[in-house]
């Protein structure tokens, strides 16, 4: 009896333990592949994978979909980057971080900002083989606003005219084209969420839970066509088994690398080097001491050398970053916040010394145990912390207990993770650091940055609300809001034999350029 | 019958023990089902509705209880992350955990028992101490690890199977069974390296007895005697450890199966734990404590029907 029952325990805590291995959950915060450890590999010789005759690939994710893959509801930022590629909305998001059309043919903006006229495309159709309509339109927007998925339609006036879609918002918002990449989904379709349709260059095949998702080129696209026929994407949910299979040739694509498995992968791969486009930094609670002080925060600023956390996570490689913007947001992305607080010793010693901390104080950084490059980060930054007097434990947590209790609950000192933009707009890098945002999980309040944010969204044009979004920036790098590390590198690794992959400045993986030469 | 009675009633409490256990030890997880369900963004009335559609409002012990109510029916309960039955969810995958412990099993008799036999008779032979080496080395290597080595050495380099490409039953018998042996040998190894350790033990230890030296005297051979009355007499050690073997084996492939992407209860149970996903993990939990309990019953049961002394109640064996 009791053999048994020390058996069952030890079952469910090497279970918990391996449960690391979990992923990617939400829009906002998020972060990149394992970095496993394994042994060296010798370059294997050149698999034939046999799937080139077929023109098709199989591509590895490291965590399942969401249970439902209606396009309006997922969550898991996974979910999202591999249906993009089964639907799309009026406007669609391109590589280089325009908004380009797609259901919609064109539009006309009204002069007050408020009036938005969609003409839509003739001749697009749904992977069912329907039509899509106006009244289709009008069921997908009306239910985005309904249901308060799309928060910028929320007060919006939504009508047919003639076979166009006018949309009226009560004030002017110049980031609003950026929330119609909505999916657009047939009226009244019940199985969205285990059999989705949409209007993508891919139609969605099959789906087994915690296995596979199959796509297949839909030969009615009404834009440029999917060059392959077919992919599959493969669950790996633990590090070691996926660079195996990559090495196998089980894998021809895989988006998040880590640079240990890089190094491991050998010449059947071409490797790709993006960005994850997430501002990594240690993320600071204004509402406790000392951290309060902004002495303090600029002190732990100092402390930080992110080309040491470079060369010993990635050899060498990342975006430094200085404020919540990251690169691929070209126009907003203010350079010169970079070098804002050199890696200085001395100064941040002087700093705690001012703030009435001159023999440091305890700290403890709460760092999400499932995604290894914060973790990493975590523990090199706690090092660097550590040099300056301050008392540092490194805390890991799992992934679900970090969201409710470090997102949602506040409870913590600091923390490092990444924040992404789910749309592709300056607001949603920058609206959660508003005083008393729902979101603004740190408990950052300025009345300068408020004030910034409204004035950008006042701003009737374009340049007025660049200067706006970046003087926020300024305002969040100069109060030292939170420790700022890196944009993380991305390495895609692709089989030799296949090209055509494009990083966007968002989170996802479009398959429709990918192909064999 | 007395026996079987007490036997099957501490089984039960093992049962009802097991279940109170992996449902407080979940329901004490900080984070529910909800928050990984709804993610970072979700507004508090969203998770108060789902939570509520879930059941999670209700209090402790009356979850407990209708969950029991429910397995005590076969109704083992939806999966929060999958939407599914539970019982559909591990029907798909019992069959490759079932499949690597049957091979994994088949293995460890194949391979120990005539190994233990043979270095039992050659005891203090070159062969006997090259298997007692052999045998340190493989119990002390977890199967993980032998695992990843055979993985890159198997899959990799002599290209034996394609790591990570788990074929379907369906697409062929002898590509599943084949993708399987690697796997099943990992976690096999170490027990067999056990099970040739105690066999060997056994026969030593009878070999010195009583009856084995009249034997002799009576002008029997070695080998007569060692199969027709030694081995029989290691039969019931043999088979309790084997019973206890076959149990842990399941344990061991909840391991294995991640290192070889096998799509079977291990990674139900591990997604599970991740995502709070409270109904499949009690129902694996309490699935392997029950084949972990039944298994060793049998071992138990078998035993006594092998050795009458058992029966009897005599114990001794001289």
């Amino acid at each position: 009896m009791k053999r048994i029952l020390s058996l069952i325990l030890s079952i469910l805590l090497l279970a918990s333990l391996l449960a690391g291995c979990g992923g990617k959950q939400n829009d906002a915060p998020q972060g990149g592949a394992d970095t496993p450890a394994g042994p060296a590999a010798d370059p294997a010789p050149t698999v034939d994978t046999g799937r080139r005759a077929n023109n098709e690939i199989t591509v590895g994710i490291s965590q399942d979909l969401d249970s439902s893959l209606d396009p309006h509801t997922m969550v898991a930022a996974g979910t999202k980057e591999l249906l993009f590629n089964v639907f799309e909305g009026l406007v669609k998001p391109t590589s280089d971080g325009d908004l380009a059309p797609a259901v919609a043919e064109s539009w006309e903006i009204g002069a007050e900002m408020t009036t938005y006229t969609f003409k839509l495309r003739s001749g697009v159709k749904f992977h069912n083989g329907q039509d899509v309509t106006s009244n289709d339109v009008m069921y997908s927007l009306t239910r985005c606003r309904d249901e308060g998925y799309v928060p910028a339609l929320a007060e919006a006036d939504i009508a047919e005219e003639n076979g166009n879609i006018v949309i009226t918002l009560p004030a002017a918002n110049t980031e609003f084209l950026a929330s119609l990449t909505c999916a657009i989904i047939p009226a009244d379709y019940a199985d969205q969420a285990t059999a989705p349709v949409g209007t993508g260059p891919f139609k969605f095949v099959s789906r087994q839970a915690q296995q596979n998702v199959v796509l297949e080129r839909f030969e009615d696209y009404w834009g440029e066509k999917a060059q392959l026929d077919r992919v599959t994407y493969l669950v790996y949910e633990n590090p070691e088994a996926l660079a195996m299979a990559l090495k196998g040739g089980a894998v021809d694509l895989y988006a998040h690398l880590g640079t240990a498995t890089v190094s491991q992968l050998g010449d059947d791969f071409t490797i790709l080097e993006g960005s994850m486009n997430l501002v990594q930094a240690v993320y600071l609670n204004h509402t406790v001491k000392p951290l309060d002080d902004v002495r303090v925060r600029q002190a732990l600023c100092y402390a930080l050398d992110r080309q040491e956390i470079f060369d010993l996570t990635a050899d060498g490689k990342g975006w430094a970053l200085g404020s919540s913007m990251y690169p691929a947001f070209r126009k907003y992305f203010d350079e010169s916040l970079v070098d804002l607080y050199p890696h200085n010793v001395d100064q941040a010693k002087a700093l705690l010394a001012e703030a009435g901390y001159p023999d440091g104080f305890a700290l403890t950084i709460k760092v999400p145990s499932n995604y290894s490059p914060h973790v990493d980060a975590g523990q090199i930054a706690a090092e660097q912390f550590r040099a300056i007097g301050v008392k540092v434990t490194v805390e890991p947590v799992d992934w679900t207990t970090w969201v409710e209790d470090v997102y949602k609950g506040r409870n913590f000192e600091a923390t490092v993770c990444g924040f992404d933009a789910s749309t592709m707009t300056a607001r949603a890098m920058l609206e959660r650091f508003t005083t008393g945002n729902g979101k603004n999980f740190i408990g950052y309040s300025s009345r300068a940055y408020d004030e910034a944010f409204e004035e950008a969204l006042r701003a009737r044009n374009d340049e007025a609300q660049t200067k706006a979004y970046r003087e926020m920036e300024r305002i969040l790098a100069q109060d030292a809001a939170n420790v700022y590390i890196q944009d993380l590198v991305d390495f895609v690794a692709l089989r030799k034999g296949l090209a055509g992959y494009r990083f966007y400045p968002i989170y996802v993986m479009d398959m429709s350029t990918v192909h064999y030469e | 019958m007395r026996y079987t009675a007490k036997k099957i009633g501490t089984l039960l409490l093992t049962l009802v023990l097991v279940s109170l256990f992996v449902f407080l030890a979940l329901s004490n997880l900080s984070g529910d089902a909800a928050t990984r369900l709804l993610g970072t963004e979700a507004t508090p009335e969203r998770l108060e509705a789902l939570r509520t559609e879930l059941g999670l409002d209700k209090p402790l012990p009356v979850r407990y209880v209708e969950w029991v109510a429910g397995m005590l029916r076969g109704d083992m309960g939806i999966s929060y992350q999958y939407r599914l039955s539970v019982s559909q969810l591990i029907a798909e995958r019992l069959r490759p955990t079932l499949s690597l412990t049957l091979m994994a099993f088949a293995l460890i008799v194949a391979l120990s028992i005539p190994v233990g036999v043979v270095t039992a008779k050659y005891a203090g032979g070159w062969l006997d101490r090259v298997v007692t080496v052999l045998g340190q080395l493989l119990m002390s290597v977890p199967p993980f690890f032998t695992g990843i080595l055979f993985t890159y050495l198997f899959g990799l380099l002599l290209r034996l199977f394609v790591p990570g490409a788990f074929p379907a039953w369906e697409a062929g018998r002898m590509r599943y069974l084949g993708y399987l042996f690697f796997p099943a040998l990992a976690i096999a190894l170490p027990r067999v390296a056990m099970t040739v350790r105690l066999l060997r033990g056994c026969i030593l230890d009878e070999a010195q007895k009583d009856y084995v030296r009249t034997s002799m005297a009576r002008g029997r051979s070695r080998g007569d005697i060692l199969y027709r009355h030694v081995l029989k007499n290691t039969l019931v050690p043999l088979i309790t450890f084997l019973a206890m073997t076959v149990a842990e084996l399941v344990a061991g492939s909840v391991i294995i199966e991640q290192v070889f992407s096998i799509p079977g209860l291990g990674r139900l149970l591990i997604s599970g734990i991740s995502n709070r996903d409270a109904p499949v993990v009690q129902a694996v939990v309490v699935l392997v404590a029950f084949w972990v309990v039944v298994c060793n019953l049998a071992g138990d049961l078998l035993g006594r029907r092998i050795d009458p002394r058992l029966r009897y109640g005599e114990g001794g064996r001289t």
